[in-house]
């Protein structure tokens, strides 16, 4: 059950999406984002989507793979569109039934913000299902390091992420096999009330935190016998180079942003 | 030819523990040679080994990496440099998520120049035969496979001194024999100096020395030909002789007079056939 968990999913291949530097997908991620908060129009949705399709189309994602991401926003999508739909305020009232009025400029702002909320969402999960999370640390440590100037600790930060990453699975596995355990002993981890379910979990929770601290000390000390020693002159095997195809990227974003820009200003 | 390693007369209690771990050991290790150290639970050869790389200082005496006291903290990283580590646990030693950027984790904490790092981290995978498997995700491999990979992300530091402490421990059969293969090529091939913490006969047997320590001290050393027949004395420190050495126990107890030495299965059957014509 507990493998179904997917965090930071990741969709191995080999496009020309997939094969961007992490920092140019990062930057464009934002640069979308800020793009996507400037449409007000709705042919500027269609130019946004219709852009999102052809970088799902060229990067092999496919929309059930989308969609099926989406599948838990679905409650925070339908509460956005009710809150929108019922409580905007004006006159120019479709329905008018007692304390339920909705209006036109409601209709209207309720699929706005629905199409606003799939296309952020659908957007940043492009970037997870073409990058991997270690590519993401990577690119994120990159951009973060004129920081370090400000003494935040990014290399650190970015090795924190990087371990976590690497034992969600062990602790995982570890979790199942805990379960086994305790459902050998009679542990009843599947009926009851929510609070017996919920104290059923504490001979589950305790021993992963025992064995999590110790993994944290053997990890510790494994890595201070290859030499840890923060991150102070430390180098990297694998160096990041932007290419032609970043700059390429770099331009079709721009080209978006001032294509849904120029929409805004026509106001069409 | 001086020692790598030289250990003179270490003692170290626990803190809060009744007795000493260690009790006046001293110890040569000589370069490219494989020395196993075998001892039961609670014997203090692990202690030894955390000893070897300044993991653990020592209370009294001292501790020499290749002329370094291990007491000296300006010292601690040339010296874990030299000597580095391999645990018990697979799992709680690989850092990365991907198998060569695990690999490459040392030589960039010593901060070698990116090239170089793809270098070594090309041959490390290549020595323990994990190179095929260097883009894979650590969770993914076996047991056997987890530990070679650890070895490799020693090897990458280029270090003199491999120590290992039970990396055997958690393994099936088929994971033990893979990272005691890869082991002993090290040490015959590349001429890395091997010390294996182990309580498991067969593997101490492929040595070229054996330590076996009971209570905190050194109480056998040598060829593991000298140190097998003593099969009494074994069997009082609570250890097994392989069971080649058994067999050969039997046979000559049974009657038979054969040297009680063989201890690969090869000659021990090579014996066997000799004596029965």
């Amino acid at each position: 059950m507990l493998k179904d968990i997917t965090l930071g999913q990741y969709f191995p291949g080999d496009t020309p999406v997939h094969r961007l530097d992490p920092r140019t997908k990062l930057l464009l991620t934002l640069l979308y984002i800020v793009t996507l908060f400037l449409v007000d129009t709705w042919s500027g949705y269609l130019l946004v989507g219709a852009a999102l399709a052809a970088v799902m189309a060229v990067s092999r994602i496919r929309p059930k793979a989308m969609l099926r991401g989406l599948k838990p926003l679905v409650f925070i999508i339908v509460f956005t569109a009710v809150l929108n739909l019922f409580f905007t305020s004006g006159e120019d009232y479709l329905l008018r039934w007692g304390i339920i009025k909705i209006t036109r400029t409601g209709v209207r702002r309720a699929i706005a913000m629905v199409l606003r909320v799939v296309l952020l969402v659908a957007g940043t999960f492009l970037l997870t299902y073409t990058t991997s999370p270690l590519a993401i640390t990577d690119g994120l440590e990159r951009l973060l390091s004129p920081l370090k100037k400000l003494h935040v600790p990014v290399y650190e930060l970015s090795l924190m992420m990087c371990i976590a990453l690497r034992f969600i699975p062990t602790l995982v596995e570890e979790t199942d096999r805990i379960m086994s355990a305790q459902k050998a002993r009679g542990a009843d981890l599947e009926t009851g009330s929510l609070t017996q379910r919920a104290r059923a979990l504490l001979p589950l929770l305790i021993p992963l935190f025992v064995s999590s601290f110790r993994r944290a000390d053997e990890l510790a000390l494994a890595m201070e016998c290859r030499c840890y020693n923060g991150g102070q002159g430390r180098t990297r095997m694998k160096q990041l180079r932007f290419s032609w195809a970043d700059a390429a990227a770099f331009a079709l974003g721009g080209l978006l942003l001032a294509g849904v820009v120029l929409l805004r200003r026509l106001g069409l | 030819m001086d020692p790598v390693i030289r250990i003179k007369n270490i003692s170290y209690t626990y803190p809060d523990a009744p007795g000493p771990a260690l009790n006046d050991v001293s110890l040569d290790i000589w370069p490219g040679t494989f020395v196993a150290v075998l001892g039961s639970n609670g014997s203090g050869k692990s202690t030894l080994a955390k000893h070897l790389n300044a993991i653990l200082l020592p209370a009294a005496g001292k501790v020499l990496v290749d002329g370094m006291d291990t007491i000296d903290e300006g010292s601690l990283l040339p010296i874990r440099r030299r000597v580095g580590m391999v645990f018990q646990n697979p799992d709680n030693q690989i850092v990365a998520n991907v198998v060569e950027d695990d690999v490459a984790f040392a030589p960039e904490n010593l901060g070698v120049e990116p090239g170089e790092i793809r270098r070594r981290v090309d041959a490390a995978l290549r020595q323990v035969g994990m190179y095929e498997l260097r883009l894979h995700a650590p969770h993914l491999l076996s047991g056997g496979q987890k530990q070679r990979v650890a070895i490799a992300g020693i090897l990458a530091m280029d270090p003199q001194v491999l120590v290992l402490d039970e990396p055997t421990a958690m393994l099936d059969p088929q994971g033990r024999r893979e990272v005691i293969d890869t082991v002993e090529a090290l040490c015959r091939d590349r001429g890395i100096t091997v010390v294996l913490i182990t309580h498991h006969m067969d593997e101490a047997a492929r040595a070229d020395r054996i330590v076996v320590m009971d209570k905190g001290r050194v109480v056998m050393d040598g060829a593991p030909r000298e140190i097998f027949p003593q099969a009494e004395a074994l069997r009082a420190l609570r250890l097994d002789v392989p069971d080649t050495t058994e067999l050969l126990r039997r046979l000559n107890a049974a009657g038979m007079r054969l040297p009680a030495d063989a201890l690969t299965a090869e000659d021990c059957a090579a014996l066997i056939g000799e004596a029965l014509g």
